[in-house]
C-alpha cells in the first residue's frame, strides 16, 4: 500500500468550540478504489471532522492533503470544485424543484445571459439517473417522490462531478433492500474507477459487507484504524465505546399485575392495521419493527393525537375515546417523544419548567404558579434520575442528549401515570446515559408502571423487554416473551418473512 | 481566558443592550437638553405614549407566543369610532363595555383562525388590517366622528383625567403592564404561552392546549387595542377614521425594540414597556434638540435594527453573519 | 393521477377561475345596480383596468421574486414614496437647466438608481447581519417613509413635464405606456425566474436554505440582488406612474406593501417561499384590481374594497389550508 498516495488525508486536525474540543488531532485518510467506514457514538466528533473536510468549519490545528498537495477548503463550493462530495444523512434536497435541478443544485449549466442550458441539464441527469435504475426521470418535482427515491436523489449527486472522494453519511437509513443492492452498486462502480469512499453509518452488517477499513472516533479522539476483513463487531464495538456494551437479555422478572392497557383491533388508515396487544402494570414490552413499521403512530394514538380509524383501546378494563393529549394524560398515559428536541423539550426553557410543563395548571399558589412546589418537583427527579446540571435555572438546551432525556422522563414521571410509552428512548445518547436509561426502564417497571418501549435498537429491545411485539408495515407479526425470542426469529418477523408460523 | 471574558462583555452588553441604551440616550438628551428630565416633560412623554404602549402590551403577548398581530392600529380607530358613536346614542355607561365586547369579538375571530385554524398569522393579520379599516369606514360613513357635549361629559376622564397628578392615561397604561406582566411572568397561562411560542409541538406534546392559548393571546391583544381606543376617543373626544392606521408598526418595533423575538417564547412585559419608553424619549428629546419630527422614524430604523442585530450576534458570538 | 394533483391543480388555476368568477358576478350584478349605462365587461373598461393594474402589478412582480427567495419587503411604498420625488425634484435641480427635455431620461436614470440602491440597503442589511427580513424591512418601512417626510414636510413635491405626460399618456397599438411596462415587467421577470440560474437560485434558497448553502448557493448575494430588483421596479412603478401625475405626496405609497402582498399571496406564492409564480402573480394582481373595479362598478365605496379583499385573502389561506389536510388519521400537533 505504501506507494499508492491518499486521495484524501487528514492529518491531526484539531477544533475547538467555546468549552469543547470537538476534535482533537483526528487523523483520517481515504486510498483510491477504497471504501472507508469512519464510525463513532454519536457526538464523537463525526460530523465535525465532515465539517472540516467540507469547509463549514475551518480547523484550529491540523491539515488536510487532496494527493501530494496540502488544500484549505473555505466552504462546500471549493470542496466540491476539488472533487469531494458529500451525501448528506438529512435531506438536503429543494422540494419545489425538478430532480434535475436538484442534482445539479449550485451548479446548473449555464449559457449567455446566466441562462440555464435545460437540454444539457436534462441529457446529463438522465444519464446519471440511468445508471441509479431509478423511476423517475429527470423533470420530476422532488417534493413527488418517496423518501427512499429523495435519498437516490441526493446519491445522485455524487455522480455529478469527476468526484475523487465521496463521503456518505447515514445513506441507508431510509432505503429498501432492493435500493440498498442499488446503492452498493454506485458504491462499487465508483471504487473501480478509483474514487475514494468514506462510509458513516451504524450498521454493522453493512460496514463488515461493503468497507475495505475501519477508523473509530470516541469523544473527538482517534481510537484506529482497522482492517475490516480482520475485525470483528465486538473488537470495533469496544473501540467505539471504550467497553463492552451490557448487551446481555433482561434478566429479572418481577410480579406481573393488571392488565393495564389492552389495545383491541386498533387500525389508522393506512399507517397501522388490526393492532392488537396489551400490557401489565410492572411489565415491559417492546416493539421492534424498521422505521415506517407504524409503532411511532400506534403510541401518537394512544397519546390522543391521532384518531383511530377502528378497533378499541381499554384502560383498566375500561373503554377510553382519546382526544387529546390532554385526555391521555389525564386518564394515566405518558410519551417521551422520539424527537426529543422537536417534540419532548422547549429548548428556550429551563429545565425546572420544562418538567413540570404538564401539570403546570395543578401547580397554583392563589392565581400563580407555585414556584416553590415546581422546585421541589424538580430537585426530586433531579436525585431520582441522577440528571446533572448546575441548577433548574439551566436552560435545556445547554444539557446533553443524555441529561435531555432524562428531564424529559423526569416530565411524565412526576406526572405519575400507569402507563409509559418511551420512543427511541436512547436515540443520539452517549452509551453511559444509555445504559443508565435502560436500568431505569426496568426499575420502573419494577414500581409497578406498565412500560412501552419502542426502539429500532435490537440490542435495546432485547435488554429491556420482558415480551417484544414485532411490527411489520403497520401489522403485528408476532408477540414474543423474552425467554422464546431469538435474534433470527425477530429479524424475520419484521422483514415480513413467516413470522406467524415461526416457532 | 481575555477572549472568554471579552466574549462574555459582549454577551451581556448585548444583553441588556436596551437597558443601556436606554441610559445612554436619557444621559444624551438630558445633557443637551436640561429640560428634558424634567417632570412635566416626562409625564408628557409617558402620557403621549400610553396608547402606543397599551397596544404594545398585548400585542407582546401574541409575539411571545409565536404569530404576529399587524391588525391592532385599524382595529383601534374601529374601537375610537365605534365608542365615540354610541357615546351620543347610549351614553358612555353602555358605549364602553359595548366597545369592548365588539372589539373583542374581532380579537376572537382572528384568534379563532390564526389558534384553531391555524392559518398564517401574518396574512390573516394584514387581512384583517384591510377588513377592519373597510369595516370601520363602513361603520361611520366615512365621516368624523364627534361627540356632540364635549364639555358636558365624564367620559374625558380616561384621556384628560389625573389622579394624585398623574394623568389617568399613564396610571392606566403602567396598572396594565403592572397586571399583565405578573399575568405572563407568573400564571399557569403565561407559563404555556411561552411554551408554545419557545416550541409549540413540544408543547401539544406536554399537553398544553395549544389552540386555546394562541386564541387566548389574541383575546388579551384585542382587550388592549379596546384599552387604547378608549383613551383615544376620551382624549380627542372626536376622531377620524385612520387614528390607529400605522400604529400596528410602532407597536411591533415598540415590542422588538424591547427584545422579544418574532420566533416566539422570548419577551418581558417589562422590556416592552422600556422599548415604548425608548420610542417616546426619542421622539421627544430629537424634538427638544430642535430635529425635524419626521427625522424620529430614520432613528426609529436604526435602532431597530442595531438591537436586533446586536442580539442575534450575541447569541451566534459573531457580529457578521455567516451567511456566504 | 397522483395524489394531491388534483388540489395541485385547482390551486394552480384558482386564481383564474377567480377572475372568470368576478367577472360573470361583476357583470350580471353590473345590469342591476351598476350607475353607468356601459357593460362592466366592455373592452375599454378592461384595457383600463390593465393600465391601473400597472403600479400595483410592477411592484408586485418584484415581491413575487423576494417572497419566494424566502423573504419579505414592507418598504416598498416608501421606496415608491422617495423614487417619486427623485423623479420630480430633480427636473427641477439647475444643474440639469440646460438639458431641454433630455432632463428626462436623467430624471427617470436617477429616480431608478435611487429606488435599486434602497432596495439593495435593505438586502445588504439582511444579507450582513442576518436579521430577519420583515424586522429589516419594518424598520426600513419607518426609516425611508422618515426620508421622504423630512425632504419636504408635509408638502407635496410636484413637477409637470409636458413631454413626459405626453410620453405616460401616449398608447402604442391600443395599449397605454404603463399597461406595456407592466407586461414587460412581468415578462422580464418570468423569464429571469424560469429561465436563468439566479431565478432557479433563488427558488431553491427559498425552498431549503440549508440544502441551497451546502449545494455552495451564494445565499447572501442572491437575496440581495432580489431586493435591489424589488427596490428598481418600486422605483419604475412611480417613474410610470409620476411621469403622469406630476405631483407626490410624502404620504403615496401607503399600504402599497399590503396590496402586493395581498395580490402575491392570491396569486398562490408561498409565504415560506420556495414556491410561487409570475403568471400566478400576475393574475393576483388582475383579480384584486378586478374587484376594486367590479365594486365600484356596483356602487360599492372604497370601505366595502378594503373589507371585501381582506376577508378574501383570509379566504384563500383557508381554502389552502382545507386542500392540504391529510384526513382524519393525521396528527393533531
Amino acid at each position: 500500500m505504501s506507494h499508492v498516495k491518499p486521495v484524501l488525508h487528514l492529518e491531526d486536525i484539531v477544533k475547538t468550540f467555546p468549552g469543547v474540543r470537538a476534535l482533537d488531532g483526528v487523523s483520517f485518510s481515504v486510498m483510491p478504489g477504497e471504501v472507508h467506514a469512519l464510525m463513532g457514538e454519536n457526538g464523537a466528533g463525526k460530523s465535525t471532522l465532515m465539517k472540516v473536510l467540507g469547509g463549514i468549519h475551518q480547523p484550529d490545528g491540523g491539515a488536510i492533503f487532496m494527493g501530494e498537495e496540502r488544500v484549505v477548503m473555505s466552504g462546500p463550493l471549493e470542496a466540491k470544485a476539488k472533487g469531494i462530495v458529500f451525501i448528506h444523512q438529512e435531506l438536503s434536497l429543494a422540494e419545489e424543484l425538478s430532480v434535475a435541478e436538484n442534482i445539479y443544485l449550485g451548479e446548473l449549466p449555464r449559457k449567455s445571459f446566466g441562462r440555464v442550458d435545460w437540454v444539457t441539464l436534462r441529457e446529463k441527469t438522465d444519464a446519471i439517473l440511468k445508471k441509479l435504475n431509478v423511476a423517475f426521470n429527470a423533470r420530476t418535482r422532488v417534493g413527488d417522490l418517496s423518501i427512499a427515491n429523495q435519498q437516490m436523489v441526493e446519491i445522485a449527486r455524487a455522480l455529478t462531478v469527476d468526484a475523487k472522494a465521496v463521503i456518505f453519511d447515514e445513506p441507508t437509513a431510509s432505503l429498501t433492500d432492493a435500493e440498498k443492492v442499488v446503492l452498493f452498486d454506485v458504491i462499487a462502480d465508483l471504487q473501480r474507477e478509483g474514487v475514494g469512499i468514506t462510509y458513516i453509518s451504524h450498521r454493522m452488517e453493512e460496514i463488515f459487507k461493503i468497507t475495505d477499513r475501519i477508523t473509530v472516533l470516541r469523544d473527538g479522539q482517534y481510537q484506529g484504524t482497522l482492517e475490516t476483513a480482520e475485525t470483528n463487531e465486538e473488537a470495533v464495538t469496544q473501540l467505539m465505546i471504550g467497553r463492552k456494551l451490557d448487551l446481555s437479555r433482561n434478566p429479572s422478572h418481577h410480579e406481573l399485575g393488571e392488565i393495564a392497557l389492552e389495545v383491541r383491533g386498533l387500525s389508522c388508515g393506512s399507517l397501522y392495521e388490526d393492532v392488537s396487544f396489551h400490557v401489565r402494570s410492572g411489565e415491559v414490552v417492546g416493539f421492534y419493527g424498521l422505521v415506517g413499521a407504524g409503532r411511532t403512530e400506534i403510541a401518537e394514538t394512544l397519546f390522543g393525537l391521532r384518531t383511530p380509524s377502528h378497533g378499541t383501546i381499554l384502560l383498566e378494563g375500561e373503554d377510553v375515546r382519546l382526544n387529546s393529549p390532554a385526555d391521555a394524560i389525564a386518564k394515566g398515559i405518558s410519551l417521551v417523544p422520539e424527537d426529543r428536541k422537536g417534540q419532548g423539550l422547549v429548548l428556550g426553557m429551563n429545565c425546572r419548567d420544562n418538567m413540570t410543563l404538564p401539570q403546570v395548571d395543578d401547580l397554583k399558589a392563589g392565581p400563580f404558579v407555585a414556584e416553590g412546589a415546581e422546585i421541589s418537583i424538580f430537585d426530586q427527579y433531579r436525585d431520582r434520575l441522577d440528571i446533572r446540571t448546575p441548577g433548574w435555572k439551566q436552560k435545556v438546551g445547554n444539557l446533553s442528549g443524555g441529561n435531555q432525556q432524562k428531564i424529559v422522563i423526569g416530565k411524565w414521571l412526576s406526572m405519575k401515570p400507569s402507563v409509559l410509552i418511551v420512543d427511541e428512548p436512547t436515540r443520539g445518547i452517549d452509551v453511559g446515559s444509555k445504559s443508565e436509561i435502560h436500568k431505569l426502564l426496568r426499575s420502573l417497571a419494577a414500581q409497578g408502571y406498565a412500560v412501552i418501549v419502542i426502539s429500532s435498537e435490537m440490542p435495546e429491545v432485547l435488554h429491556v423487554s420482558d415480551r417484544i411485539v414485532a411490527m411489520y408495515s403497520g401489522r403485528v407479526m408476532r408477540t414474543f416473551t423474552s425467554e422464546e425470542v431469538t435474534e433470527d426469529s425477530l429479524i424475520q418477523a419484521i422483514s415480513g418473512l413467516g413470522g406467524d408460523k415461526a416457532a | 481566558m481575555v477572549t472568554v471574558s471579552r466574549r462574555e462583555i459582549g454577551s451581556m452588553l448585548a444583553k441588556q443592550g436596551i437597558l443601556i441604551a436606554f441610559a445612554l440616550f436619557m444621559i444624551g438628551f438630558t445633557l443637551a437638553n436640561a429640560k428634558f428630565l424634567s417632570v412635566d416633560n416626562v409625564f408628557s412623554v409617558v402620557r403621549s405614549s400610553a396608547i402606543l404602549g397599551v397596544m404594545a402590551l398585548g400585542v407582546t403577548f401574541v409575539v411571545i407566543s409565536g404569530n404576529l398581530d399587524l391588525s391592532v392600529g385599524s382595529m383601534m380607530s374601529f374601537s375610537t369610532i365605534v365608542v365615540l358613536d354610541l357615546h351620543d346614542k347610549i351614553g358612555p355607561a353602555l358605549a364602553i363595555p359595548a366597545m369592548f365586547a365588539m372589539t373583542l369579538c374581532l380579537g376572537a375571530f382572528i384568534g379563532f383562525l390564526v389558534g384553531y385554524l391555524r392559518l398564517n398569522s401574518l396574512i390573516v393579520t394584514l387581512g384583517m388590517l384591510s377588513a377592519i379599516h373597510g369595516l370601520t369606514l363602513t361603520y361611520s360613513g366615512g365621516q368624523n366622528m364627534d361627540i356632540a357635549d364635549k364639555e358636558g361629559t365624564w367620559f374625558s376622564v380616561f384621556g384628560q383625567g389625573a389622579i394624585l397628578g398623574v394623568p389617568t392615561p399613564i396610571l392606566m397604561f403602567l396598572s396594565l403592564a403592572a397586571l399583565l406582566g405578573l399575568v405572563l411572568a407568573k400564571t399557569p397561562f403565561g407559563r404555556k404561552v411561552y411554551a408554545v411560542g419557545g416550541n409549540g409541538t413540544a408543547a401539544t406534546f406536554s399537553g398544553i392546549k395549544r389552540a386555546r392559548t394562541v386564541f387566548t393571546c389574541y383575546l388579551i391583544s384585542a382587550g388592549c387595542v379596546a384599552v387604547a381606543g378608549l383613551i383615544q376617543a376620551s382624549r380627542s373626544l372626536g376622531s377620524q377614521n385612520t387614528v390607529g392606521q400605522g400604529l400596528e408598526l410602532e407597536v411591533l418595533a415598540a415590542v422588538i425594540l424591547g427584545g422579544a423575538s418574532l420566533m416566539g417564547g422570548v419577551g418581558t412585559i417589562f422590556k416592552t414597556v422600556i422599548g415604548v419608553l425608548i420610542l417616546g424619549f426619542i421622539q421627544n428629546g430629537l424634538l427638544l434638540l430642535g430635529l425635524p419630527f419626521y427625522f424620529q422614524f430614520v432613528v426609529t430604523w436604526i435602532i431597530i435594527i442595531l438591537a436586533v442585530w446586536l442580539d442575534i450576534a450575541a447569541k451566534r458570538g459573531k457580529l457578521w453573519s455567516p451567511i456566504a | 393521477m397522483q395524489p394531491g394533483a388534483l388540489s395541485k391543480a385547482l390551486k394552480g388555476g384558482a386564481i383564474w377561475g377567480f377572475i372568470v368568477l368576478e367577472l360573470i358576478f361583476f357583470s350580471i350584478a353590473g345590469q342591476f345596480l351598476s350607475l353607468s349605462d356601459t357593460a362592466f365587461m366592455d373592452f375599454d373598461n378592461m384595457l383600463l383596468l390593465l393600465k391601473q393594474s400597472a403600479p400595483i402589478g410592477i411592484i408586485a412582480m418584484g415581491m413575487t421574486i423576494v417572497m419566494v427567495n424566502g423573504n419579505i419587503d414592507l418598504s416598498v411604498g416608501a421606496t415608491f414614496a422617495i423614487a417619486a420625488i427623485v423623479l420630480l425634484d430633480s427636473m427641477t435641480w439647475p444643474i440639469f437647466a440646460g438639458l431641454g427635455d433630455w432632463v428626462i431620461p436623467v430624471a427617470w436614470l436617477l429616480a431608478l438608481l435611487a429606488g435599486t440602491a434602497f432596495g439593495a440597503l435593505n438586502g445588504l442589511i439582511v444579507w450582513k447581519t442576518g436579521v430577519d427580513a420583515f424586522i429589516v424591512t419594518l424598520g426600513s418601512m419607518l426609516g425611508y417613509r422618515g426620508i421622504v417626510f423630512l425632504f419636504n414636510g408635509e408638502n407635496p413635491t410636484s413637477h409637470l413635464n409636458w413631454t413626459l405626460v405626453d410620453f405616460a399618456e401616449a398608447e402604442f397599438l391600443g395599449l397605454a405606456t404603463a399597461s406595456w411596462f407592466l407586461l414587460a415587467v412581468t415578462l422580464g421577470i418570468w423569464l429571469l425566474m424560469t429561465r436563468t440560474v439566479h431565478g432557479r437560485n433563488a427558488y431553491a434558497i427559498g425552498d431549503n436554505r440549508e440544502a441551497a448553502v451546502n449545494a455552495g448557493i451564494r445565499v447572501g448575494p442572491h437575496m440581495m440582488i432580489n431586493f435591489a430588483i424589488i427596490g428598481f421596479l418600486a422605483a419604475l412603478s412611480a417613474v410610470v406612474f409620476y411621469s403622469e401625475s406630476g405631483s407626490v405626496n410624502p404620504n403615496d405609497g401607503q399600504l402599497y406593501e399590503l396590496w402586493v402582498i395581498t395580490a402575491v399571496v392570491l396569486g398562490g406564492t408561498k409565504i415560506t417561499g420556495g414556491a410561487g409564480s409570475v403568471i400566478g402573480t400576475f393574475g393576483g394582481v388582475i383579480a384584486i384590481q378586478l374587484l376594486r373595479k367590479g365594486l365600484g362598478h356596483i356602487g360599492a365605496d372604497t370601505s366595502t374594497v378594503n373589507l371585501v379583499i381582506g376577508l378574501i385573502l383570509i379566504a384563500v389561506l383557508f381554502l389552502d389550508r382545507q386542500l392540504n389536510l391529510k384526513g382524519k388519521e393525521a396528527l393533531r400537533i
